[in-house]
């Protein structure tokens, strides 16, 4: 049976990217702990609205830890702890105790721009997408799809690699800011699978030159970026990346 | 009185789109360098639409509301993709699948339309197979195949339970590439608040900056709008928080009918709703119900036992449970359409026999699969659903209770439906031509292909088919002689005016300075359209919600508080204009209902019923699409304007499920 918790709560307002920004506090009572951690924002921001105060932002979706909208630091952790991966969207107030104090605050990286409060700007990653993380096939009349066979392995492990949501939980959890967690999963996922081997090499370039453009920083095996990802992607992918892109260098 | 022309192409069914392809008018390539077409959404439908018609040779400006096109709500459907390949030589075709999609649809689709949907099936696994979509594969290589409901044969393709996820990471890749190659423009963060009509063609849209808040005029020589279904006129459903019907309500405003509001499609398994501060259901995917089954017990005292926390669901003996859609539907069984399932739920938790503490849910089962096929098989297949489902409810399903009698007891899943899907829509000819020239809807903002029930998998086949294989086609006999006009200049007279319009509309809101936040009031609303526009409607009842409709529009025109300025992002001011467009589409749901005295897939009226409590069609008075016209304000009832269906390919017959 759900229990009723009461605690404190401490979220980040920011007014745009060239903002200071400062912690706001409130006081949450007798929330359900069935309750959903969104949910209990949004119970926040209906008391602030009551108050004739503006709600707290950020961003939220599904609601069901697949969109990748969700982007909350609590407590110290991308997307709050979990025994398991898990989206901000996923995690129950039973994670919680009576009379706790619980931070609320964005990601905070360079390549992730406050827009308000807790959102943050993720184009970059759409960028990063943009500069190479496809198979280039036009719509039409390709070959039947049984025509090339993919043993199971393979396809199962391409598949763990694009379950990423591309939250920004690994950039936001490194501390250089690195998203090569990311980046590795969409190289691994095609370089896995036989429609993506012919630009496999020229497609990891693409993307870290990308990534590296737009600021984010380099890998030093912290793993940190692992210990969050939501959806249980590893530092594998990185390792296959790293392959692949010592592997356009050398065709150079 | 007006007649609708729903331009369907001559000849037999299995020919009208080779008929229609072979005639219909192209562009040069050199003509569509001069072309821009405005795609409104970036899901299955919208990205690969944009993506395509990129490809193609077309300027296309591509707009979301999301920070990414990657986060449409496509990305959330789970169980799979229908396609007709007949891999598992279990007697698929097209014809069957064309079949099973309009008697699933209860017989009120338009088959020409599903034809083609069906024909095009097969293409789009070629295509996402290209790209890379990770479908599940066999060990010998192949791709592997589920059943699903409403369907006697394996034709659904997955990748896990989260083949929305990947159909539309394929579909976003594709559209990256088109980025890259400066043929598609995206702007993200953006809505569309009006569609600018000028010489009675869309030419335009009037859409918000989210993050400055300012207005922006879009020019192009056609619109497309992919902006998804109305659901969340009901509050609490399984679509994503951001889902909304503005964009659509916009273009029902201008004089594009609405076609079948009715039919809303409530999936019956979803986690049950537990408490007042809920702000979605979560859905567990149809592809349960190949291993799950579903029963409440055969007793009234264990039912309230259960409802009072006395007993738990291991409690009840195999010999006291009602596994109710195997004894209603021997033939399919817990595989059954989802309006049959959802249904056959309510009526059991009507009769007081429901599991929780609420006394409306039911309980999905997987004991008896995972005694036959052992946990890892069926974690194997369901893991993550599993996963998701404790981590909401703190119940492991995968967890065993007992052994008794050599039959093992493991804790069940909790289920009821909920509001999912949205087969009404935008009513569109068979080009996808909204009523309004240069207006194309697609995906589940149109009407065409489910009927009035859309089945399993069929979703994302159908948002795949327009927007990668029909549109493309389509939307080029409406461009062919558009190039020939100027790019028009974005300060003409028909743009001032509608960004006025839109302004307006914001101010109004900004100025009411009441005192009920958005959320209070939509609640409000969503309690009235579960309650009298729900699951079982009645005249009587359906007359009510819209009378409660108007009380709860005058509050919100009088009492609606939003907070900060309109400058800049403001979320509460955008949910406010949703709200505004969902008190409208929810009244329009209710005339559509009220209008139709039958009973078909997803719009139950319960005084059209059987004896046993099915469906009761009536072909003689309503087999035809109901679209509603708009009068000129929300207040105004709207016109009913009906295109009749007809079959030549389907007999139509009473759907049975039973044998």
């Amino acid at each position: 049976m759900a229990k009723n918790i009461s605690f404190t709560i401490k979220y980040w307002k920011q007014n745009g990217p060239k903002d200071k920004g400062h912690f706001d506090s409130h006081e949450m009572k007798n929330i359900p702990d069935d309750t959903s951690f969104l949910e209990m924002l949004d119970i926040l921001n209906e008391e602030l609205i009551e108050e004739g105060k503006e709600p707290f932002v950020f961003d939220h979706d599904c609601r069901e830890g697949i969109c990748g909208m969700c982007s909350l630091y609590i407590n110290g952790t991308p997307h709050g702890k979990t025994e398991r991966g898990a989206t901000t969207c996923q995690l129950y107030m039973r994670r919680f105790n009576d009379g706790d104090t619980i931070t609320v605050e964005p990601w905070r990286s360079a390549g992730f721009p406050v827009i308000k409060d807790c959102m943050v700007d993720r184009s970059a990653f759409d960028k990063i997408m943009q500069a190479g993380g496809y198979v280039s096939v036009r719509t039409g009349a390709p070959q039947d799809a049984n025509a090339i066979l993919i043993p199971k392995q393979n396809a199962d492990e391409a598949m763990d690699c694009a379950s990423c949501i591309g939250c920004g939980a690994c950039v936001a959890a490194c501390k250089n800011g690195s998203a090569m967690l990311f980046v590795s999963s969409k190289v691994s996922q095609l370089a896995l699978l036989p429609q993506g081997r012919p630009e496999a090499a020229k497609r990891a370039k693409a993307m870290v030159a990308k990534m590296d453009e737009l600021g984010f920083g380099n890998c030093t095996n912290t793993r940190a970026c692992e210990a969050v990802c939501p959806k249980c992607e590893t530092i594998a992918n990185i390792a296959r990346l790293n392959r692949e892109f010592l592997k356009a260098k050398f065709a150079e | 009185m007006t007649t609708i022309n729903s331009r369907i192409p001559e000849g037999p069914v299995a020919e009208k789109w080779s008929n229609y392809k072979a005639h219909q008018r192209l562009v040069n390539p050199k003509n569509k360098l001069k072309l821009d077409v405005i795609v409104v959404g970036t899901g299955l439908a919208g990205a690969s639409a944009a993506a395509s018609l990129g490809e193609m040779g077309f300027n296309v400006l591509n707009f979301c509301i999301q920070d990414s096109p990657r986060r449409a709500h496509s990305i959330a459907a789970q169980g799979g993709i229908n396609a007709a390949k007949n891999y598992q030589n279990d007697g698929d075709s097209i014809y069957r699948l064309f079949y099973d999609t309009v008697k699933g649809g209860d017989y009120r689709a338009r088959e020409a339309n599903v034809y083609r949907l069906a024909e095009v099936s097969n293409s789009i696994i070629d295509q996402c197979v290209a790209q890379g979509v990770p479908f599940a594969r066999e060990y010998g290589g192949l791709l592997a195949n589920r059943s699903f409901g409403g369907a006697q044969v394996s034709r659904t393709f997955y990748a896990k339970g989260q083949t929305g996820q990947q159909l539309l990471l394929g579909a976003y890749s594709a559209l990256s590439a088109q980025v890259q190659a400066g043929k598609v423009k995206l702007y993200t963060r953006y809505e569309m608040l009006d569609v600018v009509i000028i010489d009675g063609k869309a030419r335009g849209i009037i859409a918000k900056n989210l993050v400055t808040g300012k207005l922006e005029r879009f020019t192009a020589n056609a619109v497309v709008i992919a902006t998804g279904g109305y659901g969340n006129t009901y509050f609490l459903s399984t679509n994503a928080m951001g889902c909304n019907c503005s964009a659509a309500m916009s273009c029902y405003r201008k004089g594009a009918y609405f076609a079948n509001p009715s039919y809303v499609q409530i999936h019956p398994t979803c986690i049950p709703v537990h408490g007042d501060k809920q702000s979605k259901l979560t859905l567990m995917s149809e592809s349960l119900r190949n291993d799950g089954r579903i029963w409440v017990p055969k007793k009234l005292e264990d039912a309230k036992a259960l409802q009072e926390g006395t007993k738990q669901g291991w409690d009840i003996p195999e010999e006291d449970r009602d596994y109710y859609l195997e004894r209603r539907y021997p033939a399919f069984g817990n595989l059954v359409p989802r309006d049959v399932a959802s249904r056959a739920a309510k009526e059991r938790c009507d009769k007081g026999f429901g599991v929780n503490n609420t006394g409306l849910a039911v309980f999905l089962d997987f004991s008896e699969s995972i005694q036959r096929l052992g946990i890892d098989i069926v974690r194997q297949r369901y893991g993550n659903l599993f996963d998701m489902y404790e981590e909401i409810t703190d119940v492991n399903p995968g967890e065993k209770v007992k052994t008794v009698d050599g039959i093992d007891y493991y804790k069940p899943m909790m289920i009821f439906p909920a509001i999912h899907y949205t087969m009404g829509g935008i009513w569109v000819d068979y080009e996808l031509q909204t009523s309004i020239p240069g207006l194309f809807a697609i995906g589940e903002c149109n009407f065409s292909d489910h009927g009035a029930n859309r089945l399993g998998a069929s979703a994302l086949m159908q948002g795949l088919a327009d927007g990668y294989f029909v549109l493309p086609y389509t939307i080029q006999n409406y461009l062919a002689d558009q190039s020939i006009w100027p790019r028009l200049s974005t300060d003409m007279p028909e743009f001032d005016e509608a960004e006025k319009a839109v302004d307006a509309r914001i101010e109004k809101l900004m100025n009411i300075k009441g005192k009920r936040s958005v959320d209070s009031i939509h609640k409000e609303l969503g309690h009235i359209c579960w309650e009298y526009i729900g699951m079982g409607r009645t005249a009587e009842g359906l007359k009510e919600g819209i009378k409660k409709i108007e009380e709860l529009r005058k509050e919100f025109d009088s009492n609606l508080f939003i907070p900060g300025t309109r400058e800049g992002l403001n979320v509460e001011l955008d949910k406010a204009v949703h709200l505004d467009d969902f008190l409208t589409m929810g009244k329009l749901i209710a005339y559509d209902a009220l209008s139709r005295n039958e009973s078909c897939g997803g719009h139950f009226r319960e005084e059209y019923q059987t004896e046993e409590g099915e469906a009761k069609r009536d072909d003689e008075n309503f087999f035809y699409v109901g679209c509603w016209e708009y009068q000129g304000s929300d207040e105004k009832e709207p016109t009913l304007i009906k295109e009749p269906l007809e079959y030549e390919a389907i007999k139509v017959q009473t759907r049975n499920y039973k044998n």
